[in-house]
């Protein structure tokens, strides 16, 4: 799973019985480490800034210029397994092996920002405070990202399914509250929404005028046929023709940008029946949960 | 004083890496303790268990990374309440405000 990754954390100490970084020295070193997928907590001898959290459990790599020995340091309640490490003369580039090595020794995970093959981490995040749960999400989602809790209630459920810079179920919510943080502009990206945003939403196709629509015409022709003596069971290749004239709506309406169409393995599309499938069962759940809220305040 | 978090935004190209930089250049001048974390995104896919810690207790926390609706909503994400009055939590913008503006606010002392 991409996101089976356990946390590191790394403690630049600069506090009693360490010599503090020069500023440069110091920004080098925490900003190469940020951008290599690293946490770096800067503790100072200073009353300035409260101290940091620390995570029990999780393990910790102390680096700091000890003058030539770093302190051995053990959780007394055993739980967290503290390294230390003297970086006193060493470039930011060796410190940064330094503690790679000890990552890759203790096996621990990183996702690394830049490197093949990480996961960019790009989802739906919904803001409650918006969102009416009208499901509308749950039943455009090609790729099952969302789901309901046991309240019925809209989640994010399968945020690794979601595809990378695809912003499309943002701009099917009518209330403008599934926001992507790292998409380039507002509201989407979390920015304030304002009243034209709102409107422009409101006017939007729903789910079924945009797919269903030509689903349900080209179903209730498929089903006409079926009637036919000379009907047959459709050919692979003629589902695969109907995904690509979904596709092509979808492309048309210009709410899946054309990168990530062009990236979409056509034949791991759901077909128009399970989409149809998937809008009735999103529209039963949002009226049995739009009930449920009703018999609970009343 | 509160506690500081900053955001890398490392693995995207959204926060000018001007502001993200100049902020990160600024508090390593300061004198102050702080966190830093590579992107405040990843980790609440991941459900960092440390999501939770770096909000837990009473004292302030001032965040700088992105847009607050956005990083109060990640952290819901993640399973972490985030506290709704506004006194406690404030995020910083380094999509929108300047370096300068988000250092006043990060290094100013509650009390004033
Ligand atoms: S589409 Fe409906 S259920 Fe989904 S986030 Fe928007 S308001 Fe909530
Ligand atoms: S919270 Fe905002 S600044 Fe931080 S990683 Fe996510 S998008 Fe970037």
């Amino acid at each position: 799973m991409k996101n089976d990754i356990h946390p590191v954390q790394i403690i630049l100490y600069e506090g009693d019985g360490a010599q503090a970084l020069a500023p440069s020295e110091r920004f080098a070193l925490i900003s190469q480490m940020l951008d290599k997928g690293y946490a770096v907590l800067r503790v100072t001898a200073s009353e300035s800034g409260s101290l940091p959290t620390l995570s029990p459990g999780i393990p910790l790599t102390v680096i700091g210029n000890f003058d030539g020995s770093a302190p051995d340091l053990e959780d007394a309640a055993g739980r967290t397994g503290i390294t230390t490490h003297d970086i006193s003369g060493l470039a930011v580039d060796a410190v940064l092996a330094l503690i790679e090595q000890g990552r890759v020794a203790d096996q621990t995970g990183l996702n690394q920002p830049g490197e093949a093959g990480m996961w960019k981490p790009w989802f739906p995040v919904i803001d409650y405070d918006r969102c009416t749960n009208c499901m509308q999400c749950l039943s455009f989602c090609l790729f099952d990202v969302y789901g309901v809790d046991d309240a019925q209630k809209i989640q994010v459920k399968n945020q690794d399914n979601c595809k990378t810079n695809c912003p499309a179920c943002s701009r099917v919510c009518p209330e403008v509250a599934i926001m992507f943080p790292k998409y380039a502009s507002g509201p989407i990206n979390g920015d304030v929404v304002n009243q034209a945003d709102l409107e422009r939403e409101k006017m939007k196709v729903d789910i079924s005028s945009l797919l269903g629509g030509d689903i349900y015409s080209r179903l209730r022709d498929r089903s006409e046929a079926a009637k036919s003596r000379f009907s047959k069971e459709r050919s692979p290749d003629k589902a695969l023709e109907e995904r690509k004239r979904c596709l092509t709506k979808l492309q048309q309406s210009g709410i899946i940008p054309d990168e990530v169409l062009a990236e979409l393995d056509l034949a791991s599309l759901p077909s128009p029946e399970e989409i149809q499938r998937k809008a009735a069962e999103a529209a039963a759940r949002a009226e049995a949960a739009r009930q449920a809220a009703a018999a609970e305040s009343s | 004083m509160s506690k500081i978090l900053y955001c890398r935004c490392a693995f995207a190209k959204v926060v000018p890496d001007a502001t993200k930089d100049a902020v990160l250049e600024k508090l390593c001048e300061s004198g102050a303790a702080f966190e830093s974390v590579a992107d405040l995104c990843e980790m609440a896919a991941r459900k960092d268990e440390r999501l939770n810690d770096l909000l837990a207790g009473d004292e302030g926390v001032k965040i700088a990374a992105c847009y607050p609706r956005a990083v109060k909503w990640l952290f819901h994400n993640a399973g972490v309440s985030f506290p709704n009055d506004g006194e406690r939590i404030n995020v910083l913008n380094m999509r929108e405000q300047n370096a300068d503006e988000i250092m006043e606010s990060l290094t100013q002392n509650d009390d004033e």
